[in-house]
């Protein structure tokens, strides 16, 4: 593994890849597999209690629960899939929430852990997604079919689908998943690292740097990473938005009709 | 001072989905701008654009480690 960035004063050892593997808790649990489980019963517990009570006129725990659904259903579900949209709502909306609070961990103090900077997690939730928009196009179209819708765009001269078609295979049956969970994987990894840096050299330049000056300056670093954690928090809701808003997509072009 | 070429062309290879997200967001805006109601509708085709741009740079950050 190759070294990350170069080191601002010597001694000084910049985070890299082994930050974020995190020695196991107890037998083969680490913290993301914590953080998993816990952001699972946080959604359960959450969603349980806005409809404890349903009602015409909403509670105010039922009302954020409803717009939270709402959001998903009228931005990302109608927009992207088209008629048959309303049977995908609860596993997008289950899926959006399930990503927002997990990458929200990232900037929650004493979990300050984004679970999908482990390249690992992403892997999974992408390999699922591939697997139900694959189902439904199947279901949808048949084997044959659904390959069609993929790869087959009509009205295309012979001599181009030569071309045209492998790369139609790649792109929409092969690569969906990969850049899904690697577009995941890049945000929260390199956001978790930036404020890594930023923390960690403003602690080296406070406690371990013997130069007075760099004690004076070392309250930028942290202002620093403070403004991106800020930052963070936007690219973490943004994020989380971007996965359930794909996934939409990828489901509406395999039910679409035409191309 | 050591330090890896890998970064260095992460940063290069960051260039070209830099600008394909400013011409997303760039056309976006002058969307909204000329037809406000249509908002809704070029936000989700906005963010597809952004996501898809975004993934070159992705992709070179992962290859900036894994090589």
């Amino acid at each position: 593994m190759t070294t990350l960035a170069t080191a601002p004063a010597p001694g000084f050892e910049a985070p890299g890849v082994a930050d974020f593997d995190l020695p196991p808790i107890f037998g083969p649990v680490t913290k993301p597999v914590v953080q998993l489980v816990l952001a699972a019963i946080i959604i359960y517990v959450a969603f349980r209690y806005s409809v404890r009570k349903p009602a015409l006129v909403p509670s105010k725990s039922q009302f954020l629960g409803e717009s939270f659904h709402g959001i998903v259903r009228n931005s990302i579900a109608r927009d992207m899939i088209g008629p048959e949209f309303l049977k995908y709502v609860p596993f997008l909306t289950t899926l959006f929430a399930f990503l927002l609070v997990n990458n929200l961990f990232g900037i929650i103090p004493l979990f300050q852990f984004p679970t999908f900077s482990h390249p690992g997690v992403p892997y999974a939730l992408a390999a699922m997604v591939w697997l139900i928009f694959t189902y439904v196009g199947i279901r949808h179209h048949g084997f044959l079919g659904y390959l069609r819708t993929s790869t087959w765009p009509p009205d295309v001269p012979w001599w181009v689908r030569i071309i045209l078609t492998p790369i139609e295979f790649i792109s929409n049956i092969l690569l969906r998943p990969v850049t899904l969970s690697l577009r995941l994987f890049g945000n929260m990894f390199a956001g978790h690292l930036l404020l890594l840096v930023f923390i960690l050299g403003g602690e080296y330049m406070l406690f371990t740097a013997d130069s007075i000056l760099l004690k004076v300056l070392s309250p930028f670093a942290f202002g620093m990473g403070i403004v991106f954690t800020f930052f963070e928090a936007f690219v973490q809701v943004v994020q989380a938005y971007i996965f359930v808003m794909l996934t939409a997509s990828y489901i509406g072009t395999v039910l679409a009709d035409d191309h | 001072m050591t330090g890896s070429l890998n970064v260095v062309g992460y940063g290069l290879s960051a260039i070209g989905p830099g600008i394909g997200v400013g011409i997303v967001f760039a056309a976006f805006i002058n969307g909204v701008a000329r037809q406000p109601e249509a908002r809704g509708q070029l936000q989700g085709i906005a963010f597809i654009g952004f996501a898809l741009s975004e993934a070159l740079a992705i992709l070179g950050l992962v290859l900036a480690f894994v090589l």
